[in-house]
């Protein structure tokens, strides 16, 4: 005989005649109190008995999880080749057996899937994924819908663009002002760092004028926007889209392009352009700071300085960039959130998809930019 | 009012339902059911246009369905779909700016008319988050009506409301359907609201991709020999 005894149940092994042999349980038989010591259990079916019973006559409460690891107990040892049966189950106890171990297998409502290769699969979730991802079907759908908003203004949702500009432009003007103010800054001390050497201090006010207004200024107020605004497109049309808000629209006569994609492209078109003019003012403005701190220049000359070095195109060039910008995260946000599907968990991909495709067509877009400029010696 | 000839509806290669046969005569209260994954979204979704059927025709009121435009149909979709950042006012309000020339004092006493005629009077600028499902689903009503349509399409107007507001909801569309000569289109698998409201049905099985009954209900349920068909109505029987 071996014993096992846990706080509200027990279980012993009985040797019977003819190598059979019992695990006779008692108290209560729950997931919390046995599962710890289930392994101790298990080692009581050995050594393997030519029958071995378990006797649940003593068992006052057995639950859903204790059932199962008696079930799979029992069937271990119906797998090594001795035989088995649970007996002295009683009321709630049998009650449970049956709900979990007698009842016939009950066949799924539809067949199972059949099984199939990595390759095979590997190409059908690429095929799923260019379906999905519909992105030519969005860049047809926009042609014919500006088409369609050339033809009549009106299919355009005018009304939904100072809300939007509000939360695009005004909303992110802060973040805008404190990230630009701050680049402007680290640029300047860079810049100072080494012109010192040669005592060319001033020539920081050209270099961050410059680099500013050309590059950093653009460059991150689109990274913002695009955290911010393209994020937040992809968010709320993926959510109408799931809540099959697009699909109302749609019954409703509505052109989603119309309503919803056109009013987003239009307001980062205007704002992108604005809130960029104003981070290379707070961008020149840092570089001021440092220069004024750092390298006794006075506010003055180094505006002049700015003045001298910084012409009305590099400031154009910068914002003509952003138009751009402002298309290829707007596009792009609009189009992950419009084919995002699979409730919660596919808006959250459209939303991580829209924002890191945007800032890789930033990329690309500037750097295009910057070859173009070069080439045509802009 | 509503005809589908030789209809297969699908998505891409993959076909859903196929050849089916049905019309939907004009005043009449009409269910397409079937267990979960049988098609029958897919189905209702060609009726109201929002997918492409693969092959065959779906005519409305004799005319085959209409890209742009007015649309000639309401929908209640299952969630409500009410557009979130806009008042209960502003949802109806939407199709009416939209597709008529009335002044703004003209549509304001229509929208107001329609969200008294579901029973949300007083909730004109309540956002759908301000409000309960069974409500949403009212709203829902009331922009689908808001150009005056002779035919209503609903998905699951009862899923995951209580019975008491699942019955109220049922009055509604038996009122609609009496009082306008509303013809309704609904796909449900609420029985009590199908022996309710529903005067004619079909039947889609997804396995068979066709339809497998179709008439009135009860008759299907009562006298019908087909397995699946008296599973569905009865299945209590099944459980026993």
């Amino acid at each position: 005989m071996t014993d096992h005894c846990e706080p509200g149940f027990r279980v012993e092994r009985i040797e019977l005649q003819d190598g059979r042999a019992e695990l006779r349980f008692g108290g209560q038989l729950r997931f919390r109190q046995c599962f710890a010591s289930w392994q101790s259990v298990r080692r009581l079916v050995r050594p393997p008995a030519a029958h071995l019973a378990f006797d649940l006559s003593g068992v006052d409460t057995l639950d859903g999880a204790a059932t199962a690891l008696l079930l799979d107990l029992r069937d271990e040892v119906l797998a090594a080749g001795s035989t088995a049966e649970i007996v002295g189950a009683h009321g709630g106890v049998r009650a449970m057996l049956d709900l979990y171990g007698s009842h016939p297998p009950r066949p799924s409502l539809h067949a199972p899937p059949a099984r199939i290769g990595i390759l095979d699969q590997i190409g059908r979730e690429t095929l799923t994924l260019v379906r999905e991802s519909r992105g030519l079907d969005f860049i047809g759908d926009v042609v014919v819908a500006v088409a369609k908003a050339i033809r009549a203004p009106g299919f355009v949702n005018w009304r939904e663009l100072p809300r939007l500009m509000e939360r695009a432009g005004a909303d992110s003007l802060p973040i805008v002002l404190v990230i630009n103010f701050l680049v402007g800054l680290v640029t300047a001390f860079q810049a100072a760092i080494q012109l010192k050497q040669f005592g060319a201090n001033i020539f920081v006010a050209d270099l961050v004028g410059l680099s500013v207004t050309r590059e950093l200024a653009p460059l991150m107020t689109a990274i913002i926007v695009a955290g911010r605004s393209g994020a937040a497109f992809s968010a709320e049309l993926g959510t109408m889209r799931v809540s099959e808000e697009i699909d109302a629209l749609r019954t409703l006569g509505l052109d989603p392009y119309g309503f919803l994609v056109f009013p987003r492209v239009i307001t980062l078109l205007l704002v992108l352009p604005l809130l960029t003019i104003l981070a290379d003012v707070i961008g020149i403005a840092g570089g001021i700071l440092v220069a004024m701190l750092g390298l006794d220049i006075t506010a003055n000359a180094y505006l002049i300085e700015t003045q001298k070095a910084v012409g009305l195109w590099d400031v154009f060039s910068g914002c003509l960039k952003t138009v751009f910008f402002g298309l290829s995260i707007a596009l792009i946000a609009c189009q992950r959130g419009l084919a995002a599907g699979g409730g919660a968990e596919g808006v959250g991909r459209a939303t991580t998809s829209a924002v890191v495709t945007s800032l890789f067509a930033i990329v690309v877009v500037d750097a295009i930019f910057t070859v173009l400029f070069n080439a045509f010696g802009l | 009012m509503v005809e589908a000839e030789h209809l297969s509806v699908g998505y891409g290669d993959s076909v859903v339902l196929e050849n089916l046969d049905f019309s939907v005569p004009r005043g009449d209260v009409f269910a397409i059911l079937g267990g979960s994954g049988s098609g029958k979204s897919t189905l209702l979704r060609a009726l109201i246009g929002l997918e492409e059927p693969l092959r065959g025709t779906i005519r409305i009121a004799g005319e085959a369905l209409a890209r742009e435009g007015p649309p000639a149909y309401g929908v209640l979709f299952q969630s409500g779909a009410l557009f979130g950042s806009m008042t209960l006012a502003e949802n109806v309000t939407l199709p009416l700016a939209k597709w008529t020339t009335l002044d703004r004092h003209a549509i304001d006493a229509i929208v107001r008319s329609k969200l008294r005629l579901v029973g949300l009077e007083g909730f004109e600028n309540h956002l759908p988050a301000e409000i309960s499902g069974g409500m949403k689903k009212r709203a829902g009503i009331a922009r689908a009506l808001a150009l005056d349509p002779s035919l209503l399409f609903l998905d699951e107007p009862s899923a995951g409301l209580d019975p008491v507001t699942s019955a109220e909801l049922d009055d509604l569309i038996v009122t609609l359907n009496t009082s306008l000569g509303m013809t309704t289109v609904l796909v449900t698998h609420e029985l009590r609201s199908i022996f309710a409201i529903v005067k004619h049905c079909i039947m889609v099985d997804g396995r068979t991709r066709t339809i497998i009954a179709r008439g009135d209900p009860a008759a299907l349920r009562d006298q019908s020999a087909d397995p699946q068909v008296r599973a569905f109505f009865n299945p209590q029987s099944r459980a026993a």
